[in-house]
């Protein structure tokens, strides 16, 4: 499909499942594996094109990953996909054994990110993804914030050789970038330039908010650079380095927990190399709940004003 | 024997039950009605004849009988149960999924008055069981039983044939388990998503007490758990074939009627269409 067929695409993963059919075209090595939420992450069009590499291996997310490790072990690519909290939780050991320590090509994919369960609730919603996922050694972890670095990522994804955890947004899409836009994988995205702060993110939602609280902040005259690393491990120190070379104070924004996330991966970095202030703003040592999203925000303080409070409150105004 | 006269006020109260539940999900405007539709049978006949020692104003009562509905999804049929049985207001059921609600789409044992046990990553609740069975034993409460819902897709996890496993070699006969068998789950029929037959010779081998029954059928159920507590050294299990989403017209007899989104009009019609069923 065209990069401007793609920008008009309703669901973000619908636009996964769109660069997956598209890579699948050009690598025959691609299969896919369910674990009965093929409808919920939208990837029947890949079934119906290749039934003969997708499986959906029923609610047993352990076996799913397993049998992915076997695939990949036999130099087939294969994208596992259920929730988030699943592929986090249910599926840790099988991916840190299987398909990592065995130094595997598995692509865990998880959709439902944090809040963005919703009605699903607290057992859905997977605060710690990041933080286990990056603690599993040399993984790469993704997740783009709209259908442009989607598109992109995912086909980059497959042709990265190594396991990687893709974190994708389920429902509604946003464009922020241009669909003439380049991603590599380990490098983010300055979205928004600024000179008093930066606002390091991830993720459709957040990114979301942080480019409201851009706007904000520019009426009362701060100016705020709004960074959006898709890719949160291996963190993209240089940029983060440059940055706080340049505004000397940063906050961290994201759906997932404080700790063990992208905001302390930035904050331990620069405690050894370049000493400089850092609020991280996220999701405290707390569970989940059902809600709707403004609730949930709300709750968990992940609006556009919580992150202008937070601003003001680091540059002391 | 039940009698005649009980089984016309269960299947009465499976009805009100019904309504209550398609009319909470539709006032939220979705919700997962499939699952809950199946199995409110088997849980009215446990709530309103079967549990011993449970009091509505005292939830957490010791020795009492408990369930642990490992599919938690199915939570809605559950509330409006406990609701009606004074655990809480009925009112809270038009909270259902709204923030800081006491009823989440998954059962919480601590947000909800009644809940035994908080469940919603499936395949998690027939170890939980387990547990709880075996703490009954430890704390001298011989009669007490704890009563397992697990679902036909949920029987796919790899964790329910751990427990499975434990509880037969650790001859639990305090536990019986039932098999919501709807042979739906999300994407499709079981049949071809990932076959769990043969069930009863599954259970069978794994040294269980098994039995199968229409799941609708408070007689054939009745009968069913008599049999399955006559059974001291074993666990059981009963299989019920029920049918998903069963009593919401809109979603009998589909693909995707697991979380389906209605409005407060189409549960109207829902709830009339049933009721009209229900004179017949
Ligand atoms: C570990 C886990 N994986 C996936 C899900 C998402 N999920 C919720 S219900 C369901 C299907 C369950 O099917 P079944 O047990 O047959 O339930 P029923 O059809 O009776 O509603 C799935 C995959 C989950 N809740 N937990």
């Amino acid at each position: 499909m065209t990069i401007d067929k793609v920008l008009e695409i309703a669901d973000m993963r619908a636009v996964y499942t769109q660069a997956l059919v598209d890579a699948a075209e050009k690598n025959e090595k691609i299969v896919l594996l369910e674990a009965d939420l093929m409808s919920a992450t939208g990837t029947k069009p890949f079934f119906e094109k290749y039934p003969e590499r997708a499986f959906n291996c029923g609610v047993a997310e352990g076996n799913m990953v397993g049998i992915a490790g076997g695939l990949s072990a036999s130099g087939f690519i294969p994208f596992a996909n259920t929730f988030t909290a699943f592929a986090a939780r249910k599926t840790y050991d099988q991916f840190y054994i299987t398909c990592n320590y065995a130094l595997q090509n598995v692509k865990l994919v998880g959709s439902d990110p944090g809040i963005t369960a919703l009605y699903n609730g607290g057992t859905h919603m997977s605060f710690g993804d990041y933080g286990l996922m990056t603690t599993m050694p040399q993984l790469t972890v993704v997740e783009p914030s709209d259908r442009v670095s989607m598109y992109k990522l995912t086909q980059q994804l497959a042709d990265m050789h190594g396991n990687c955890y893709l974190r994708i947004h389920r429902k509604g899409a946003e464009t922020f970038y241009d669909a003439s836009e380049e991603f590599e994988i380990g490098k983010g995205k300055v979205l928004r330039d600024g000179t008093d702060v930066t606002i390091i993110t991830a993720g459709m939602v957040m990114v979301k908010e942080a480019l409201k609280a851009h706007e904000i902040l520019k009426e009362s005259g701060i100016s705020a650079a709004i960074l959006d690393f898709h890719t949160i491990k291996p963190l993209d120190e240089e940029l983060v380095l440059s940055y706080a070379e340049k505004t000397d104070a940063i906050v961290t924004f994201e759906n997932a927990q404080r700790a063990n996330g992208l905001g302390s991966a930035v904050a331990s970095y620069l405690a050894e190399s370049r000493p400089t202030k850092v609020t991280r703003l996220g999701i405290d040592d707390l569970f989940g709940e059902v809600g709707d999203l403004a609730y949930l925000q709300e709750r968990y303080k992940l609006r556009a004003e919580d992150l202008v409070e937070s601003v003001k409150k680091t540059l002391n105004k | 024997m039940i009698q005649d006269n009980e089984v016309k006020e269960l299947q009465k109260k499976a009805f009100e039950i019904r309504k209550m539940t398609i009319d909470a999900i539709g006032h939220l405007g979705v919700g997962h009605i499939g699952g809950a539709m199946s199995i409110v049978e088997v849980l009215t006949l446990l709530y309103y004849k079967v549990l011993k020692n449970i009091d509505p104003k005292n939830p957490q009562k010791e020795g009492r009988d408990r369930v642990v509905l490992s599919k938690g999804h199915a939570g809605p049929s559950l509330y409006s149960i406990l609701a009606d049985k004074g655990y809480f207001p009925t009112e809270w059921l038009y909270t259902l999924n709204h923030g800081d609600t006491h009823l989440p789409s998954h059962c919480d044992m601590n947000r909800t008055p009644g809940i035994d046990m908080t469940t919603g990553s499936l395949g998690t609740g027939a170890s939980a069981a387990i547990g709880m069975t075996l703490a009954d034993t430890l704390k001298g409460f011989t009669d007490a039983y704890t009563y397992l819902i697990i679902g036909d897709g949920e029987s796919q996890e790899g964790q329910i044939w751990e427990a499975a496993m434990f509880a037969s070699m650790k001859k639990l006969g305090n536990l019986i388990a039932f098999t919501d068998y709807n042979k739906q789950q999300i994407d499709g029929y079981t049949q071809d998503i990932m076959s769990i037959d043969d069930l009863n010779s599954k259970w069978t081998g794994f040294g269980w007490h098994v039995q199968r029954v229409d799941g609708h059928d408070f007689r054939l159920l009745d009968r069913a758990i008599k049999n399955a507590q006559e059974i001291k050294e074993r666990p059981s299990m009963i299989i019920l074939d029920t049918i998903k989403s069963k009593g919401f017209c809109y979603g009998e007899g589909i693909v995707g009627n697991h979380n389906m989104s209605f409005d407060k009009a189409k549960a109207e019609e829902a709830i009339k269409i049933l009721t009209q069923c229900q004179g017949e």
